[in-house]
């Protein structure tokens, strides 16, 4: 399904001079099938994005008696706004610690615990459990576990004899803590995903290149899987950057956004809900939104490239 | 490449309680080609599997020429396998199919990994390898398609893709797995051909599984017929035809089925069907027992039955002309659910037509008989001694 | 040596299991402890005083944890019942019958798909805040009645249902909603309960939208109530706050180890599309 499809609507209403009183049925039904959903839809994502881009170029807050049309002024103030500009930054910090590490894990647990046959659900659950727990009190949980003084990770650090970090008050380890996190909580969906990528290579190719002379597991990696699993890892990273670039939890949790820590979903909520700058909050999120249609558009250029082979 | 030989001996394989193989010997001279045939969960790809190394047997041992292999893993047995599914890369185009084993074999590590080995492998190399390619293709009729992927390809093109990449290198030996059954009954029969044609100019030992007898008929210099783990019979298809081993064998062999008819083996081995006389007389076994007595089965292939003036009443069901031949289906008066399938040529008359009655007669030497237990027992005529 | 290669695998995922698990062990451990060991680093799994009751008690209590629970349920279960009752029928709308402004529709929900809930929360709010319906349970759910997710799902779905057991429905006389609720979502059990995985695990652990339009702590879904919560602990009493953490995140823990390939087929759905 892509969105080709919306070209061969021509024939179609061509055809419509010719409909059967059976076909009439089916189309009379199928709008009032669909009525729902496409009411919903209108409601829900047509006029509130079509609202966002009007509220984008105003001035308008929420609660104010009146709003002024501002052009672009919004936009323009976005980029020299440090709060908005520190935010980008430590959003496209987090991601790029968030992606490399939780993608090469990931794929590296799920080739091991692929050729696990007694123990993989064992280890499936293990690396698993994280994405189904509820960020918001896992993050709890590791601000206790990253205490500086009541926190084991830090006992362990310091057991070893070295200064204990302070990872959640220094504003230099703060993103990169988050992102640490960010790694535990994908790096079980990653894992599944690339799982299911290997379940897809025909057992066939491995023991053909076997036979062709892949004696070492590096090279039958190199030969079928990592070619095989192409496909599988530019989603993984496609999904990954999406939800790196939407994190919000751990900041709500951890920081509030102190310390210069605020990440772009975060400083949205700021200036949208806690400020109440609509207007700009717009703007942003605006922003926001072509970073993520930039991402998703090379999750489609992967799905036709994937109808080639 | 001289043709190698293949030795196997005592192999088993259990699969948990499963008894895939039980004591497996099997000895493949140079050059031959030889079919595993038998029905699906007869151990023949697990056989092969452990032939090519991808399956470790539990006892026992193979050997190629007479150096044993049993350890050694499969890249360095030097075998090429043709899998049913051809497992070719998607990935790669035609050309790099057919190049990988070769760049496995002689370019180092470091020259086969992506981008930077391009630079360290040495030209020389490249060039025969490329020579190499170009002549597989050749021999096989895909020089035209090397750009191409996988998935570009017919299942036929594909076929013989996955062949230059077994022939490319010069093989030991060339296993094959299924290859004809995904391709459409008259594509198999063309390839059938081609394969035959392959093996005689390579003079390369093949070992070809399937499950498809006429496969196994047509193309084999010897067949090993398996069934439940063990090797059945091993012979040439006209021994297999002409002599089967045992009933398995018979059944398993020949379109159509042989007709199997249950007999009686009475005192000094004098064999009768539903208490009727049938000219037949079981020879005494060599060792054991004088005789054998007891039931016992007596198969007739249908080209060896004729209407005649005794033998066994049959009426006639249905009667089926392909052309030159004419099939003749019919239940024993005696027992109709005995059918029996007689074939005739065209032309030649049957008495009466649809419903009429006819005796079924039949040469003795062409008659097979099996025990009770399934294993051929020898059989010659009988003067017949007036009822 | 061969015993190393044999064992090394499971080593490597022994030790990354550690990371991977800890939070778990040392919320759970941490809960059943009492306030005074709270000094106490190592991992050992024997708390000296076993205060479990008097940590989930008090988790229970400083704050309406069981509310937040119920909140969880209701919202959760009116999210996935009408996303359900309003996706199927359009899926198979889309799937088998021929209406006009199909394509254009089909188009608008691929579309859809593409764009974040975030991005429409500003307009959605605004539009609450308007109407007055800010902290309601409607605010916390009407967003996402409309699942464009899982009209694409039915859709791929019900579009391999057969034709001609369709054709072959409407001639016995079944009505169209017969076919669509009991013939062909009957095809598709396997998508409707990775769906439902899907939806409910989202919208359980969801925080951003809650967030933003309830205040109200009697209205708080779990996750905005263990924000609550530690908020208001801030630190003090971090046997209670685990034990409320571990209240929050148990269901979906425990749902998982019981259904984990519904669990996984549902969660990593989104790799489908």
């Amino acid at each position: 399904m892509t969105l080709v499809d919306a070209t061969l609507a021509k024939p179609e209403v061509a055809a419509r001079a010719k409909r059967s009183p059976a076909d009439r049925r089916k189309a009379r039904l199928g709008l009032l099938f669909a009525a729902p959903s496409a009411i919903l839809l209108a409601a829900f994502y047509i006029i509130p994005i079509v609202v966002l881009c009007v509220f984008s170029l105003t001035d308008y807050q929420l609660g104010a008696l009146s709003m002024r049309f501002v052009g672009l002024d919004n936009f323009s103030k976005a980029f020299s706004d440090p709060v908005f500009l520190r935010s980008l930054w430590n959003t496209v910090l987090y991601a790029v610690i968030v992606i490399p590490f939780g993608v090469l894990l990931a794929l590296g647990v799920a080739l091991l615990v692929y050729n696990r046959k007694k123990s993989r659900a064992f280890w499936e659950i293990a690396y698993f459990l994280p994405v189904t727990a509820t960020l918001v009190a896992m993050a709890t949980v590791w601000q206790f576990l990253l205490h500086p003084s009541l926190g084991p990770v830090n006992a362990a650090i310091k057991a070893f004899g070295l200064e204990p970090v302070a990872f959640l008050s220094n504003p230099a380890l703060l993103i990169p803590t988050m992102a640490l996190i960010g790694i535990w909580q994908v790096l079980g969906f990653n894992m599944v995903l690339f799982l299911a990528g290997l379940t897809a290579i025909p057992k066939d190719l491995h023991e053909a290149a076997r036979l062709d002379g892949a004696k070492h597991p590096i090279d039958r990696f190199l030969t079928v899987t990592w070619p095989m699993l192409g496909p599988t890892t530019l989603f993984v990273v496609v999904t990954t950057s999406i939800s790196a670039f939407k994190v919000f939890e751990t900041v709500a949790v951890l920081t509030k956004g102190r310390f210069g820590s605020e990440t772009l979903l975060f400083e949205l909520y700021l200036e949208g809900f806690e400020y109440s700058n609509t207007g700009y909050a717009a703007a942003l999120t605006l922003l926001f939104l072509v970073i993520v249609l930039i991402l998703s558009i090379g999750q489609m250029v992967h799905m036709d490239r994937k109808v080639h082979y | 490449m001289q043709p190698q030989s293949l030795e196997i001996l005592g192999v088993e394989k259990s699969f948990g309680a499963d008894n895939v193989l039980k004591s497996i010997d099997l000895s493949i001279r140079p050059g031959e080609f030889l079919s595993l045939v038998g029905m699906s969960g007869c151990g023949k790809s697990t056989l092969l599997r452990i032939i090519a190394g991808l399956e470790t047997p539990d006892r026992g041992t193979v050997s190629i020429s007479n150096r044993d292999v049993t350890d050694v893993d499969p890249s360095e047995r030097n075998l090429a396998m043709v899998f049913q599914s051809y497992a070719l890369y998607p990935h790669m185009t035609v050309r790099e199919n057919i190049a990988t084993p070769l760049r496995m074999r002689r370019l180092s590590f470091a020259a086969r990994l992506p981008l930077i080995g391009r630079m360290i492998a040495p030209a020389e190399t490249l060039q025969e390898i490329a020579a190499s390619v170009k002549e597989a293709a050749d021999t096989l009729q895909i020089g035209h398609l090397l750009d191409r992927k996988p998935a570009q390809l017919s299942g036929g093109q594909r076929q013989r893709v996955a062949l230059a990449r077994a022939l490319v290198r010069q093989p030991a030996a060339f296993l094959m797995d299924e290859p004809l059954s995904n391709l459409d009954a008259k594509l198999r029969a063309h390839m059938r051909e081609e394969l035959t044609g392959l093996h005689r100019r390579l003079g390369a030992t093949f070992i070809y599984v399937t499950h498809d007898q006429i496969e196994a008929m047509t193309m084999s210099d010897r067949i090993a017929l398996m069934s439940d783990g063990g090797i059945e019979q091993l012979g040439t298809p006209d021994d297999l035809y002409q002599r089967p081993a045992s009933l398995t064998v018979a059944r398993f062999i020949g379109t159509p089925t042989i007709n199997l008819l249950p007999v009686e083996i009475g005192v000094a081995g004098r064999i009768t069907a539903f208490g009727e006389e049938l000219g037949l007389e079981a020879a005494p076994k060599t060792a054991g027992p004088a005789t054998t007595s007891g039931p016992a089965t007596l198969g007739l292939r249908a080209e060896d039955l004729r209407p005649a003036a005794d033998g066994l009443a049959a009426r006639v069901v249905r009667s089926e002309t392909y052309g030159a031949d004419r099939f003749v289906t019919c239940e024993l008066v005696q027992d109709p659910a005995v059918r029996i399938v007689m074939r005739q040529h065209a032309g030649e008359g049957l008495p009466g037509g649809a419903d009429a009655t006819l005796r079924l007669g039949f040469d003795a030497q062409r008659a097979h008989l099996f025990g009770a237990d399934g294993r051929r027992l020898d059989v010659s005529a009988r003067a017949r001694v007036p009822a | 040596m061969a015993v190393l290669r044999k064992y090394l695998p499971h080593l490597v995922l022994a030790l990354g299991a550690v990371p991977m698990l800890l939070p778990f062990y040392w919320m759970f451990l941490t809960s059943i402890r009492s306030p005074s060991e709270i000094f106490d680093v190592s991992l050992w799994p024997i708390p000296q005083h076993l205060d479990a009751a008097q940590n989930y008690a008090r988790a229970a209590s400083q704050v309406p944890m069981l509310r937040f629970m119920l909140n969880g349920v209701i919202v959760c279960g009116g999210i996935l019942i009408v996303q359900v009752l309003t996706a199927v029928p359009a899926a198979y709308a889309l799937a088998k019958l021929k209406f006009p402004a199909r394509r254009l529709m089909m188009t608008l929900i691929i579309a859809a798909l593409c764009v974040p809930m975030q991005a429409l929360a500003l307009p959605l709010f605004v539009g609450l805040a308007k109407t007055n319906l800010l902290n309601t349970y409607f605010a916390m759910m009407a967003p996402f009645f409309l699942s464009v997710f899982a009209i694409f799902l039915f859709h791929q779905s019900f579009r391999s249902y057969p034709d001609e057991v369709i054709e072959a429905a409407r001639m016995d006389g079944f009505s169209e909603m017969e076919i669509c609720w009991r013939l062909v979502l009957r095809g598709s059990l396997p998508s409707l309960a990775a769906f439902a995985v899907f939806s409910l695990v989202a919208h359980w652990n969801d925080l951003y939208w809650p967030m933003i339009v309830v205040t109200d702590t009697n209205l708080a879904p779990p996750p905005l109530g263990m924000l609550f919560f530690a908020d208001v602990e801030s630190g003090a009493n971090y046997g209670a706050l685990m034990a409320g953490a571990a209240i929050i995140t148990a269901p979906m823990v425990i749902c998982f180890l019981f259904a984990r390939r519904h669990f996984i087929a549902g969660i990593t759905m989104t790799g489908v599309k």
